[in-house]
């Protein structure tokens, strides 16, 4: 089975205090660390397994810059036997919308029986993979948290809904998932691994080469825009403590029993 | 001014919590619109959510049709492309159907695709602006959408109080006739329902929740010596369920479960609004994060900026030395 996934390189938020930038338009970039969007290490490992167990390759693909090379390797360095980097200064300022038409017009180029998204990026809104799907008339589930291949072009997937339940589907290949966190334990990358695929080629793909309209795309093409970012209003807050630790311990003790907590 | 439809999901037949809010939404959209209700499903659970919509909704669509029975997303779809008139603003709740059934729905409507809306500022001309948060919550933004051919928008469940809102007295209006014909290359098969797990996190008076900040499974230890202490449970976020620390059980959330202690001390969980959803009943909650930016604090009642790893273990002393005095 031949296996897309689109990955995304994003801040990575457990590590990062995000600070907004003087104009207020945009987060400082400049300080944070930068790493694969998390859920899409998922859709890696399970295109990954699924290949393993039916072969077939894994190619991963990302929309961006050159900076985001980084990612693909990484995804390589876990098994992924290509990386394809769709970059293009007429790119820049796309909407989730034309990112989805940047894939589709990669689809073209090429033959995947299934293409795997991670379950939502740290800075967008799980839409990619859905519209990618209904650009090229292929199902799609979203949440998915379990896939077993079956004969006759077919999937066997679970998505998960509310309370931790799991609506059990059977789906036609070729599909569009989105994949949740959790269905794997996706595989640790060493510095060795990445040093291995370090020259492999990753080859750029631009407007010409996906033989897409520039003015489909791109910041003149996007409908939705962030006009600016803002702390969250805050509500009432957390009473801080401050204070010695042994301070600290004393009174959210107290606070416990005071709550009813202790019996 | 585009007319704006509220898809409403139901679960035989009672309708989901989202009704009145994608109502209160709609209504900051156009505060002189009278949004219509679209439910899709067959027979009398169909006939049933309808007819509870016609409280608040002016006009309630009903799509029936066997096939609808189970919502799948890509025949509801399917549907609604064949219903709606062009450049329709269309709302849906940001839970797991919304996000199967939304972002297709935009591409078949040719219509601008916003999602997990927190707030809806209004219109300026054919541009609307909304509020996304990114960053798990740290950040928040203020997007413009031009919806000139129409929207598609889904709004993060309890985000949209519901209004006030004198009776409606709705018309069910019939528009089965017009789903045309439904197939999808995706076929439900069964739910398979969650197990409990060995400890019920719902029926618990005091949780130490765990999440990402407990670093390490050999570290679940440490909060499970404090809610040993304590005579609690040990729960957590998704991340650490993920990670294969704990049981799926144990996990607190809307793809988890809905919990109601009185006192929740939130350990190393950064406050994703996915966690904050499974929280029920106002408990007290003593938050404990590294990052003092961590949204956790803006709803937790006490909060206090320190490594948990060294924290937990001192608490639990104290606890002991407590319970000791009190004997």
């Amino acid at each position: 089975m031949e296996i897309l996934v689109c990955v995304k390189r994003v801040p990575d938020t457990s590590e990062n205090e995000i600070e907004f930038n003087p104009e207020g338009n945009d987060i400082e970039r400049d300080e944070l660390v930068y790493g694969v969007n998390e859920p899409d290490n998922y859709a890696v490992e399970e295109a990954l397994q699924i290949t393993a167990r039916v072969g077939g390759q894994v190619t991963v693909v990302t929309v961006g810059g050159e900076d985001d090379e980084e990612v693909l390797r990484r995804e390589m360095a876990m098994g992924a036997s290509h990386g394809v980097l769709l970059a293009d200064d007429a790119f820049s300022g796309s909407d989730a919308r034309s990112i989805a038409a940047i894939l589709q017009a990669f689809l073209r180029k090429g033959k995947y029986d299934l293409v795997l998204t991670g379950v939502q990026a740290e800075d967008g809104g799980a839409q990619v993979g859905g519209m990618l799907a209904a650009m090229l008339d292929y199902p799609f589930a979203s949440l998915v948290n379990s896939i077993e291949v079956l004969d006759g072009r077919k999937l066997r997937i679970s998505r998960e809904v509310e309370g931790g339940n799991r609506e059990v589907s059977e789906i036609d290949l070729p599909c569009v998932l989105s994949i949740q966190t959790g269905i794997n334990e996706p595989r640790y990358v060493g510095m060795r691994g990445i040093r291995a695929v370090a020259s492999v080629p990753v080859p750029t793909y631009g407007v010409t080469d996906l033989a897409l309209d520039p003015n489909t795309v791109g910041e003149t093409a996007a409908k939705v825009k962030r006009l600016d970012y803002f702390l969250p209003a805050l509500g009432n807050g957390a009473e801080m403590l401050h204070g010695s630790r042994e301070e600290i311990v004393a009174r959210v003790a107290d606070l416990i029993a005071a709550k009813g907590g202790l019996r | 001014m585009a007319r704006i439809f509220a898809y409403i999901t139901h679960r035989a037949g009672i309708i989901d919590d989202s009704a009145a809010e994608l109502l209160s939404a709609a209504n900051k959209i156009d505060p002189a619109a009278a949004p219509t209700a679209i439910v899709t499903g067959s027979g009398a659970e169909l006939d049933s959510a309808c007819a509870s919509l016609c409280a608040s909704y002016a006009e309630v669509w009903k799509l029936s049709d066997e096939s609808l029975a189970y919502p799948n997303a890509e025949l509801v779809r399917k549907a609604l492309v064949n219903v709606l008139p062009p450049g329709s603003i269309v709302l849906a709740a940001h839970e797991h159907f919304g996000i199967d059934l939304a972002p297709g729905l935009s591409i078949k409507l040719g219509a601008v695709f916003a999602s997990d809306l927190l707030e809806i500022e209004g219109m300026e001309g054919l541009l609307l602006k909304v509020v996304r948060q990114e960053f798990g919550g740290q950040v928040s933004a203020h997007v413009q959408c031009d919806i000139s051919s129409g929207a598609v928008l889904t709004i993060r469940p309890g985000a949209f109080k519901a209004l006030a809102i004198s009776p409606a007295n709705g018309q069910v209006v019939d528009r089965s006739a017009d789903v045309g014909t439904l197939t999808a290359g995706r076929r439900y098969l069964e739910t398979v329902v969650a197990e409990t797990g060995d400890i019920d996190i719902t029926k618990q008076n005091i949780l130490v929740s765990i999440g990402r900040g407990i670093q390490e499974k050999d570290n679940v230890g440490i909060a499970q010596d404090l809610a040993d202490a304590l005579g609690a449970a040990v729960s957590c976020s998704r991340p650490v369920v993920d990670a294969k620390w704990l049981e799926k059980s144990r996990q607190v959330g809307s793809s988890g479960k809905a919990v109601k202690p009185k006192v929740y001390l939130a350990c190393g969980i950064s406050g994703a609004f996915q966690h904050l959803a499974g929280l029920k009943g106002n408990p007290f909650i003593i938050a404990i994060n590294k990052n003092p930016k961590a949204p956790i604090f803006q709803v937790a009642s006490v909060g206090i900026v320190d490594d948990l790893l060294e924290l937990l273990p001192e608490l639990t002393n104290k606890i002991h030395e407590m319970r000791k005095v009190a004997a």
